[in-house]
């Protein structure tokens, strides 16, 4: 391997190889403990978790918590379990997500190859307007979504979602296309090719991986917000973050804690199964998010 | 003929170096509105007397001397220093020494990274609902360990006021520390190994390698995990809401839902605007300098 790690230098004997091993696994169990929690429990009955068995596996096997979690559970005043906010969440990334990936490629092409006076102070504004925290928008956009007729709408919350999207969108393509070679659209310049012929036939067609990463991180953000969607949605239009933590809070009865977990797993397998199939974007989207250059 | 081809030419012009600008605009100009004017408008907001609905009365610095008076805000900014500086001192620790360790040319080191950062994508709910229970000393750990037969082992930080925001360092930790070992990695692996082997070849310990050389050569990375860190814990919301909800009482009040609530279920939505410039300022003093540092680098 090419890859430049500091231990091609540094040696250690087998003694210390056997601690870094001991720790490092401890260290897996304990980022795997919650899962853990959530996937055994979400499979076994009440009373079991009750008499102090959390960490043991079921004893009796169930997928009544699942059942129960995703089609029957009480949901602050229907019990129509998790299913319809699941199905809100997806109404509400799928548009979100692409919207804010075609805007920030766009937008990421005319930072980099079209520059004019003063792009670096517009790519400063988008880039501060990602990490605002987001209570200094919350009273205005309340009222603008009621203007605008989308209040407590999927609508009104895509739209959030994308506004305060296109900042990150942006960054990521920028970054990207300053990779790419400028002379191949000067050249194409040259030949008479348009602003968008460029885009489609010269920029698009290598803009895969950022893509990916763009796609990636959109999807994991908006799944997971929950401070627009408890803010800006109604009982019918709550995204899935808002509808589990309803479901975990709801003071009325017995608490169901093997129908909560298998809840939290519900709101969380869209995001971790992009994460395990394609965790190589997720991270380079982190970290582009934050280590630059 | 002549004069029409070249003013045909001319409009072609004016789109050609138009079009890029137009194309950017929309994206601009939401950001403008739905971003700056924004921050302006709640700006605005926290010098009036709105309550329920934003009222245009100006009352000057009232909601602010309001706001430094009130108790609950005490808490949330004690809560979010005691919060803020453990989790950023533990993620960072945890992360170097995580980072430091994968870097020995591990077996299976991706397998280990991928379960070491899998929490990232997780929602803070999910997170907060996992560890809620865990956490809950009538079925989490405390309730295990004494069917185990300790019978007097007691953990009821989450219950007690004094040591419910330590509960939160926990969850907050447990979710981000595998990042911050992501970044440090990364810049292990950017280091230059001529110096390292310079050094070694002069006798110098292990120990003093790291400390003395690829220690300091990781403060891009320190000041980025430093960064992404400050600006997540300032805004803290979903996890305290999964987790505790605030409580037991105000234990856990953070300022982010310090504002949540007293904007829209207290109804003083001039406190609750001053909370929110109050939290922007403190963010914008961490994230101004450095997306400036970072772009003055870039040209």
């Amino acid at each position: 391997m090419s890859t430049n790690a500091s231990s091609q230098i540094i040696r250690t004997g087998s003694g210390a190889r056997f601690v870094i091993y001991t720790i490092l696994a401890l260290f897996c169990l304990y980022y795997l403990l919650p899962l853990y929690v959530m996937v055994v429990n979400s499979l076994k009955p009440l009373s079991e978790i009750q008499a102090g068995g959390m960490m043991a596996l079921p004893g009796d096997w169930t997928l009544e918590p699942w059942k129960s979690a995703w089609s029957t559970a009480q949901i602050g005043v229907a019990a129509t379990g998790l299913k319809p906010y699941f199905l809100n969440s997806i109404l509400m990334v799928v548009p979100a997500v692409a919207i804010s990936t075609v805007l920030g490629a766009l937008n990421g092409y005319v930072l980099t190859k079209w520059r004019f006076r003063g792009d670096t102070i517009v790519f400063g504004l988008l880039l501060f307007g990602c990490f605002i925290p987001f209570q200094m928008v919350l009273i205005p956009m309340a009222r603008m979504l009621g203007l605008m007729g989308l209040a407590g709408t999927v609508p009104g919350l895509i739209f959030v979602h994308l506004v305060y999207g296109i900042g990150f969108s942006t960054l990521y393509f920028r970054n990207y296309y300053q990779q790419f070679p400028t002379e191949l659209v000067r050249a194409a310049m040259i030949d008479g090719a348009g602003f968008f012929t460029i885009f489609y036939r010269i920029m698009l067609p290598s803009s895969g991986p950022i893509a990916v990463v763009c796609i990636i991180w959109q999807f994991t953000n908006i799944w997971n917000d929950f401070l627009f969607g408890a803010s800006f949605s109604d009982f019918d239009s709550q995204p899935m973050t808002v509808a589990l933590n309803n479901l975990v809070q709801s003071s009325t009865g017995v608490k169901e804690y093997n129908v909560h977990f298998a809840g939290a797993i519900m709101a969380a397998l869209p995001t971790l199964l992009v994460y395990i199939v394609a965790g190589r974007y997720f991270v380079r989207g982190l970290m582009a998010g934050s280590v630059k250059g | 003929m002549t004069t029409t081809t070249t003013r045909h030419r001319a409009g072609d012009d004016w789109l050609r170096n138009a079009l890029p600008k137009l194309v950017l605009s929309p994206s601009f100009a939401m950001v403008l509105i739905f971003v700056y004017g924004f921050i302006l408008f709640t700006f605005y907001l926290s010098f009036t007397d709105s309550r329920i609905l934003p009222s245009y009365g100006l009352v000057g610095w009232e909601n602010y001397t309001k706001l430094f008076s009130v108790r609950a805000w005490g808490i949330a900014v004690d809560n979010v220093l005691i919060f803020g500086s453990l989790y950023i001192v533990i993620c960072c620790a945890l992360g170097l020494m995580l980072a430091i360790l994968l870097d020995q040319q591990i077996r299976a080191e991706g397998f280990i990274r991928t379960i070491y950062l899998y929490p990232m994508a997780l929602s803070f709910i999910v997170t907060g609902t996992a560890w809620k229970w865990f956490l809950d000393p009538g079925i989490g750990l405390q309730a295990v360990v004494r069917s185990w037969g300790w019978e007097s082992f007691t953990f009821e930080w989450i219950k007690d006021s004094d040591m419910a925001i330590y509960s939160i360092v926990i969850a907050a930790v447990w979710q981000t520390s595998g990042f911050v070992m992501a970044m440090f990695l990364a810049g292990l692996r950017g280091i230059d190994n001529e110096v390292l082997k310079a050094a070694q070849i002069d006798g110098a310990s292990n120990w003093a390698l790291y400390r003395r050389i690829v220690i300091p050569q990781l403060r891009p990375a320190f000041m980025s995990a430093f960064v992404v860190l400050a600006h997540m814990a300032i805004k803290s919301y979903d996890l305290i809401i999964a987790l505790t909800g605030g409580g037991p009482g105000t234990a856990t009040e953070l300022p982010a839902t310090f504002m949540y609530s007293y904007t829209f279920t207290r109804n003083q939505m001039g406190i609750g605007a001053a909370s929110a410039t109050i939290m922007l300022m403190s963010i914008a003093a961490i994230m101004v300098p450095y997306i400036w540092s970072e772009l003055r680098e870039k040209k």
